[in-house]
């Protein structure tokens, strides 16, 4: 059948975990950030109108590990939050990451906390990787008070505006003008940052992208539009939506990137190169090959549009996971046994994580009515049944 | 393929809630006729996403001109209304295409222009706002701006809309209320399989480009027998589904379940200041527009001349929501009659809340409330 013809495409091989080893065949401690590691990613970029940049990416023993951590802390996080919504503690639309952490991963690897991120709903992970906390998270999740948006946004609203994380926006292909608009206010103020407006291959057929592009590059915004295709948006595989499913390539006049989105060295090296190239010549296209592993919400298996034996080939072929484990084994910096055991923390990690937000209190009554216009500048409602409307001006 | 249907069953259970099926507010049991005349039979009980399905099936059956499309719509979609129609129909006329709303709607037009049914699904209500050019700029006036030349009549756009208990902000609003601006449009909210169906099907015959808003929390939830057949609901006329002399009750939708409740409460509650009726308790008159636009404000007129007070109840939020409208028109042919303020029970002036959809929501006893301060004003 066609679906398993295509999907075959999935399977791409993961390139032997080869690296050249510049260092001496002795255990390293994890923390050492100084020693470098050079590893050659999974496969080739392939670039349009623009040279892509070199396989080799360098690395620190330290990097590594933390990547290894924080991948798995997400991983963990997004399998926690499947049991709570499956338990009906979360409630509304919720849509996990995981198969698609290195995306995020590799992206903070490469750029700073004042380079802007913007994404839609599909957002628990990329909060997590711009510095927000697994208590913040679930609280958010469960609409508790200690949520990132005080628990009234839910799963599709997390922001975190110290870091820069623009947030969790709804409405499919909505939040890329938005990125559009991030990037300009940063060229004005003639700040060497970027804005890394994220959306999905089902978003990649929405008018709003295209208009949003043709402003980036007239105007040669420092914007990245970071296509992340796990291949099916929704329920449709990308080739039953996209007549041209190299999104890296839609951009016509704005150059393209196509990236391994499950190798998040590939990804650090893709966005390392990506910012470079904006701050000089205007906006670019990378394409993140990825996949995840649940379905599109909560409300989708995943597995009937698809067959299982292509996830589970995605997960023993291109996991990013398993990819940096193999790296760190390979180079003895930690042993099985070890890694087992940082998994383990990290489960209780989340575990206590899940049992503080549940503590947490839902947010006050009247919070119902907060936030809405600001404080003192539009209209109030009042009355116990807040039928009576007052507006205030300044 | 026993499993995959299972399976996709399972997805759109838990998109709905997934609760024992009740009936509640089934149509009048009148014996319809059918659109060839001939008169037709009480059919099985089925849910309001099968009666979708069902009213899908014969548009596409009864004319080779109809086509249905939207995200995962060839899949059966998020809830099961188009399933089976691209198997039987083929992958022609019943498809997916892109997530791109403008563009459904807009294609959707052309198609109808060239005389055909264009039958569009919108995920979700929430999600319509893409296309709302395309449904208010140019749907609605193609064929004003045309002298009558060109029309897309053949247009009608399919959308869940409403709370189902958990959908948060972008998965529970209640929309009609902006489309019921736009001359040239007609907006059609079922409350019941049977209606749905029958509704429908007309609003996909009717030669005017129609927004069907269908309730999400029903699809599984409200079960009645529907008749088999071909059979259309008139449009623009509403139906008093519960007679009553103290009151007047108007919705639409899922709502009217709700409302239907508070006036069982309210037949038990007492008149307080009319010692005579005391025992007799609130007669309430309950009344589904079931077209928002053109409405019957003829059937409303003449109930609240009778009762002399009026309740307007829906979802979406009081300020600006068509509730406005009809009271402003009623207050306007029955000034002299009424014997209360127009009360409306409506959907909080705020976003659709995350975990206060509760207090957001227009319940039975807040409408009970205004029951009992409108007839004892």
């Amino acid at each position: 059948m066609a679906l398993t013809r295509r999907s075959s495409d999935l399977l791409k091989p993961l390139t032997t975990v080869s690296s050249s080893v510049s260092f001496l065949n002795r255990r390293l401690f994890s923390t050492d950030d100084t020693t470098t590691i050079t590893v050659e990613t999974s496969v080739p970029f392939t670039g349009h109108n623009c040279e892509p940049p070199s396989r080799s990416v360098d690395t620190t023993p330290k990097e590594l590990m933390n990547f290894f951590t924080d991948m798995a802390l997400m991983r963990r996080m997004e399998i926690a939050a499947d049991s709570l919504y499956k338990s009906k503690l979360i409630r509304g639309f919720c849509h996990l990451y995981d198969g698609q952490e290195a995306v995020s991963i590799g992206m903070e690897a490469a750029i700073t906390k004042q380079d802007c991120i913007i994404t839609a709903y599909r957002d628990h992970c990329l909060f997590l990787g711009r510095g927000g906390t697994l208590l913040e998270s679930f609280s958010e999740l469960m609409g508790r008070k200690a949520g990132c948006s005080n628990g009234k946004g839910g799963s599709m609203h997390f922001y975190k505006k110290d870091a820069c994380f623009f947030g969790g926006h709804g409405i499919v292909g909505a939040q890329v003008p938005l990125g559009c608009g991030l990037a300009f206010a940063q060229k004005y103020r003639k700040e060497d940052h970027v804005t890394f407006a994220m959306y999905g291959d089902g978003a990649a057929n929405q008018g709003q992208l295209f208009e949003a592009l043709n402003m980036a590059a007239l105007w040669d915004l420092p914007a990245i539009l970071v296509c992340e295709n796990n291949h099916y948006g929704m329920g449709t595989a990308e080739w039953r939506a996209a007549k041209s499913p190299a999104y890296y390539k839609r951009g016509d006049y704005v150059p393209g990137l196509k990236v391994d989105g499950m190798d998040a060295f590939a990804v650090k090296q893709a966005c390392k190169f990506a910012k470079e190239h904006v701050l000089k010549n205007g906006p670019i296209i990378l394409e993140m090959d990825t996949y995840r592993y649940h379905g599109h919400s909560m409300s989708d298996p995943g597995s009937t549009y698809r067959t299982r034996d292509e996830i589970s080939g995605v997960r023993q072929e291109r996991d990013p996971i398993e990819r940096i484990r193999k790296l760190i084994l390979a180079h003895d910096l930690a042993t099985e046994k070890e890694l087992k055991d940082t998994e383990k923390q990290i489960r209780k990690e989340v575990d206590d994580a899940i049992a503080q937000a549940k503590e947490s209190p839902m947010p006050e009554e009247a919070e119902l009515f907060t936030n809405v216009y600001r404080k003192g500048y539009g209209v109030e409602s009042f009355g116990a049944d807040r039928k009576e409307l007052r507006a205030t001006l300044p | 393929m026993a499993t995959r249907l299972q399976k996709l069953n399972r997805l759109s259970s838990i998109i709905t809630n997934q609760c024992n099926p009740v009936r509640r507010l089934s149509s009048s049991s009148d014996v319809l006729p059918s659109v060839d005349g001939q008169v037709l039979k009480q059919g099985k009980s089925i849910n309001l996403y099968t009666a979708i399905n069902q009213a899908l099936h014969i548009a596409l059956d009864s004319d080779p001109r109809s086509y249905i499309f939207g995200e995962d719509v060839g899949f059966g979609g998020v809830f099961r209304c188009t399933t089976g129609l691209a198997d039987q129909f083929g992958k022609h006329r019943v498809f997916n295409t892109p997530l791109c709303e403008q563009g459904i709607v807009g294609f959707a037009i052309g198609l109808a222009a060239m005389g055909n049914r264009a039958i569009a699904e919108i995920q979700f209500a929430d999600y319509i706002f893409p296309a709302f050019d395309q449904i208010v700029n140019e749907a609605a006036k193609f064929r004003y701006r045309s002298g009558n030349e060109f029309n897309c009549g053949g247009l009608t756009i399919r959308a869940p809309y409403g709370a189902v208990g958990h959908g948060a902000l972008y998965h529970s609003q209640s929309p009609e209320a902006f489309f019921c601006h736009v001359p040239g449009l007609k907006v059609v909210i079922p409350r019941s399989p049977k209606e749905a169906k029958g509704l429908l099907l007309a609003s996909i015959r009717d030669p005017n480009p129609v927004v069907f808003f269908e309730p999400k929390g029903l699809y599984r939830l409200a079960v009645e027998e529907v008749p088999e057949g071909d059979y259309t609901l008139p449009l623009s006329e509403a139906e008093v589904i519960r007679e009553g002399t103290d009151i007047t009750l108007v919705g639409w939708g899922a709502q009217l379940t709700t409302m239907e409740q508070a006036c069982v409460d309210a037949e038990k509650a007492r008149k307080s200041f009319d010692i005579k009726r005391q025992k007799e308790g609130i007669s309430c008159e309950l009344i589904d527009l079931k077209t928002l636009l053109p409405w019957d404000k003829e059937t409303v007129e003449a109930s609240v001349r009778k009762t002399g007070r009026l309740l307007i109840s829906h979802e979406a939020p009081v300020t600006g929501g068509f509730g406005a409208e009809i009271s402003a028109s009623i207050v306007e042919r029955c000034f002299l009659r009424l014997e209360a303020p127009v009360s409306r029970v409506c959907g909080l002036d705020t976003p659709f809340p995350h975990v206060f959809e509760p207090f957001y929501m227009p319940t039975k006893n807040k409408i009970l409330d205004a029951i009992k301060e409108t007839v004892n004003f």
